[in-house]
């Protein structure tokens, strides 16, 4: 219960964190509606308007990784620069209930980026987004949030030790685009990369996201990725028990 | 209630680019010293004598290279969340606040990381903010909230878990001197709730009204230790000869520590003239000889007075 707490007040203030920048705040509004303006002039000119609602649900998602990337991946950098990691690291709280909120409070915002897509994509290309399971839905949104901020979660531990956190983010975020089969289908990426996408939790929130949408049997793909979710947040937490045992060590947790 | 035995770190760093080199510094030196319950013990050194290091052992976010150090009866290598949920640790600067919240937000958020039950939060920070002084400013934002201001929400905050061990390092730093004054007190009333203090500071003034005992720290290790007093007594019991002087050269000083009855002569940079601080043992009056070794150089103002702390501290961490 407390621990549900924690999680809870840090998710929160968080949001009213990012919320607050106005920098970020303009870029979280442009940028979806940039990259999904770009997917509807490419789809369009490609396959004419018939695809074109499945690219506005993969731009939205596409929106809420691209969100989740770089703060993710430079959460703890910038605890760093802030002087608040350390405090942080002496808390009695378990480091991970104290991270995974940064990592969610980033995918939260980036769910304005699905609305704000879906918006956009009614009022400037006329396209009309009808969903048949609105409940699977709503819940693969939230799955897809979920297994994002775990994969960011995984992210943000595994890059502490790095300068240069935030640019491995940003470098990761269209591969995953691609890998997760957000724009392209799966299955015309070479066989090689099958296992990236299939190990990759977005993939299936993304396909939960489309089988609520336009029929289809959305729950293996929701359990998929919620079920990856878990594992990333595993993963996570061997992670940062292995780099904070490391930084004690070595004395590198308040390097910047 | 902080015992520290034979406390030892050594950091490992690399020089060169293409023939790298491994390094290995050794921050703290084997250092023992213990604080009792209730006390407001110091922490005095230069910079980079390993005060800060052995502040971080004992908070448990470094390990030790070797020896052993205990907060409250847990080893805070083996025992580190027991002894994370008793300290609190405040440390002086800019840092280690979320600008973008409001002070009630950062205290309401680390009141939750620090295990503050939920009923008892609103209340505990109410009371923690009339403690440090900021009652009516707690819903405005971080960002616009001036030095002092910052300082006095560290130790709010250091403070919201009710702690009994409390770790402060250089808290009054880059404090104007009535803000400085106005922390010092409350570190004071940290005594008198029941807290045991371990502080570290640059300010002599300050560790001589606060502190009830002190260990000078140099080059990583203890070189003195006890109360201020005590500390003080040790400047070979003797006086301080203060010479103001204009265009003094090292050849000159060197002469002046030859002086018999001289221990230790430091020189202090003003502006166009240097004064020099020349601290004596025993009784015998030395003025007439300093200046003897001073002929041919200016000299303005001299005066005598009995030894400060920062005499003790000079004369621990220069001599050889």
């Amino acid at each position: 219960m407390r621990s549900l707490r924690v999680l809870g007040l840090a998710w929160l203030l968080h949001v009213k964190m990012m919320s607050r920048s106005a920098f970020d705040g303009a870029m979280a509004v442009i940028w979806p509606l940039f990259y999904a303006t770009v997917a509807f002039f490419m789809f369009r000119t490609g396959h004419g308007s018939s695809s074109l609602g499945p690219i506005g649900l993969a731009a939205a998602v596409m929106g809420i990784w691209t969100a989740t990337s770089v703060p993710a991946s430079s959460a703890l950098q910038r605890e760093r620069w802030s002087g608040t990691l350390e405090l942080l690291v002496v808390a009695p709280r378990h480091l991970a209930l104290i991270l995974l909120p940064i990592t969610l409070a980033a995918s939260t915002i980036g769910l304005y980026c699905v609305a704000g897509t879906l918006l956009w994509a009614r009022v400037l290309f006329g396209i009309h987004v009808t969903i048949i399971h609105p409940l699977f839905f709503v819940l693969g949104l939230v799955g897809t949030v979920l297994t994002i901020a775990a994969l960011g979660f995984l992210m943000a531990v595994s890059f502490v030790g790095s300068r240069r956190a935030w640019a491995i983010g940003a470098a990761l975020e269209y591969p995953i685009w691609l890998v997760c089969g957000f724009l392209v289908p799966v299955s015309l990426l070479p066989g090689w990369a099958h296992p990236f996408s299939w190990a990759l939790g977005p993939t299936w929130g993304m396909r939960a996201i489309r089988e609520a949408a336009y029929g289809g049997a959305p729950l293996g793909s929701l359990l998929l990725c919620v079920g990856l979710a878990g594992v990333y947040l595993a993963l996570g937490v061997l992670v940062l028990r292995v780099v904070l045992d490391s930084a004690r060590k070595r004395a590198t947790l308040s390097l910047a | 209630m902080i015992e520290a035995i034979n406390l030892r770190r050594t950091y490992q760093t690399t020089t060169g680019v293409v023939r790298r080199k491994r390094l290995d510094v050794e921050a703290v030196r084997g250092i023992s010293f213990s604080v009792d319950q209730g006390e407001l013990f110091g922490l005095l050194g230069p910079n980079g004598a390993g005060k800060t290091t052995t502040i971080k052992m004992l908070i448990t976010l470094l390990l030790p290279t070797s020896g052993q150090a205990r907060v409250l009866g847990h080893d805070v290598v083996d025992d580190a969340r027991e002894v994370r949920k008793r300290i609190g640790y405040v440390f002086g600067g800019d840092r280690g606040l979320y600008e973008r919240l409001s002070a009630y937000d950062n205290l309401r958020y680390f009141a939750e990381l620090y295990g503050v039950s939920g009923h008892r939060q609103r209340q505990r920070i109410d009371e923690v903010l009339e403690l440090v002084g900021l009652k009516g400013r707690e819903k405005e934002r971080v960002e616009g909230y001036s030095r002092g201001m910052r300082q006095r929400l560290h130790i709010a905050r250091g403070i919201l878990h009710d702690p009994e061990v409390v770790f402060l390092d250089e808290p009054t730093i880059g404090v104007d001197p009535v803000g400085a004054r106005d922390l010092r007190q409350m570190i004071a009333d940290l005594i008198t709730v029941g807290k045991t203090v371990l502080l570290t500071t640059h300010y002599m003034f300050e560790a001589d009204a606060l502190c009830d005992r002190i260990a000078v720290i140099a080059k990583g290790e203890i070189v003195g230790q006890g109360t201020p007093a005590e500390l003080k007594g040790n400047v070979a019991g003797g006086r301080v000869t203060e010479i103001e002087v204009f265009g003094v050269d090292e050849a000159t000083v060197v002469r002046l520590r030859g002086v018999g009855g001289v221990s230790a002569v430091t020189v202090e940079e003003q502006d166009q003239k240097q004064l020099l601080i020349v601290q004596t043992t025993g009784e015998r009056e030395l003025t007439q000889p300093l200046l003897a070794e001073l002929d041919g150089v200016e000299v303005g103002r001299v005066a005598s007075r009995e030894p400060t702390l920062e005499d003790a501290y000079v004369a621990l961490v220069t001599a050889e």
